[in-house]
């Protein structure tokens, strides 16, 4: 048995997730697949809030697409932006986005080490992201060129201090997993969760594509 | 395994984010987050480098750029996300769909509105003036 199966039989002894798609088959059939299973509600309901989620961002994006050529006589884009630390970030969060897979994988799997190192090498290196775009903000702060400059910096720390607060929430939430998993172990409740925030970390990813490509390799660019 | 298994098996809705993997679980999810790792990386260095070379033609930088950028997040959404075009992930594209209608109208939309507006307006020293 597969472990998809295995969780199945766990989360979903009945069957009853497997929708209502064979109008054609007995009713007992039927009335066993008239429900979708605790698993794949949450993971939708979640998937429908990191969509929403992503609308918001989207938001901030059109703020900053439309600002910032608004430097008002301060300093533009291409003065201010580290490309290098830029690129470290990028490869943190991917290597973290990467590393947050390995570990689903080990929790599904119910492997130990594979599951608590896979977490820590996401919590090092998002921390590690997150360091490194802090460390960007002060000196930008420190250049004089903090919020309250221009509309373009207003709407830049916006949006990227906005990315950066999900991490940090994203960070909190992984340490959470970490010791609900100890304590707890991996419950189909415990494990819906990890799944949301395989979810959540993943998307933090994408939108940081969207930042380095829109605000800082096209700021350098343009 | 009898066919009601097997309709069984195909007529489950996937969770966004489970893998679908048939044993080797640990080596084929491995496997799929490596080969996604690998393309974002690939397309991430190529980013990085065309936003910084002059071997190319200057105007088009910005739309490679955005092609580059929505083909990473296709593979992000493959390879990590693990939202599959199959029947069993269909809601999941389907409110994905959305999103990106949603997204699309707001950010093309702001843009397309203020630039018209910016167009259309006084420059801002004779607003000043006007104001004196």
């Amino acid at each position: 048995m597969s472990i998809a199966q295995e969780t199945m039989a766990r989360d979903d002894p009945y069957r009853i997730s497997l929708g209502g798609r064979y109008m054609g088959l007995p009713g007992a059939v039927l009335a066993e697949r008239s429900l979708a299973s605790k698993r794949v509600i949450s993971a939708y309901g979640f998937w429908i809030f990191l969509l929403s989620d992503i609308i918001m961002f989207s938001a901030f994006f059109a703020a900053y697409a439309v600002l910032s050529g608004e430097t008002a006589g301060g300093p533009s884009g291409k003065q201010l932006f580290n490309l290098t630390s830029v690129a470290l970030q990028t490869g943190c969060l991917l290597l973290s986005s990467f590393a947050c897979g390995v570990a689903s994988i080990g929790a599904r799997a119910r492997e130990n080490f594979m599951y608590y190192v896979g977490m820590t090498a996401t919590a090092l290196l998002g921390a590690a992201f997150l360091f490194l775009e802090l460390r960007d903000f002060t000196s930008m702060i420190a250049q004089g060129a903090g919020p309250t400059r221009s509309a373009f910096l207003s709407s830049f720390f916006a949006l990227v201090g906005c990315h950066g607060l999900h991490v940090t929430l994203g960070l909190l939430w992984l340490l959470t997993m970490m010791a609900q998993v100890f304590a707890k172990g991996y419950r189909a409740d415990i494990m819906r969760r990890l799944l949301c925030f395989a979810l959540f970390w993943h998307t933090l990813d994408i939108i940081w594509v969207g930042i380095f490509t829109v605000v800082y390799l096209m700021g350098v660019a343009v | 395994m009898s066919d009601t298994e097997i309709d069984l098996r195909h007529g489950s809705d996937f969770a966004p984010g489970d893998q679908q993997t048939d044993g080797h679980e640990i080596a084929e999810g491995i496997r799929s987050y490596l080969i996604g790792l690998g393309l974002a990386t690939l397309i991430t260095v190529v980013a990085f480098y065309i936003s910084g070379t002059s071997l190319v033609w200057q105007p088009s930088i910005p739309i490679a750029l955005i092609v580059l950028a929505i083909a990473q997040m296709g593979v992000h959404i493959v390879f990590f996300l693990h939202i599959t075009t199959g029947p069993e992930s269909y809601n999941n594209v389907l409110a994905l769909a959305f999103g990106v209608l949603i997204v699309f109208l707001l950010v093309v939309g702001s843009l397309w509105i203020m630039t018209h507006l910016n167009h259309n307006m006084m420059p801002m020293e004779r607003i000043m003036q006007m104001q004196r």
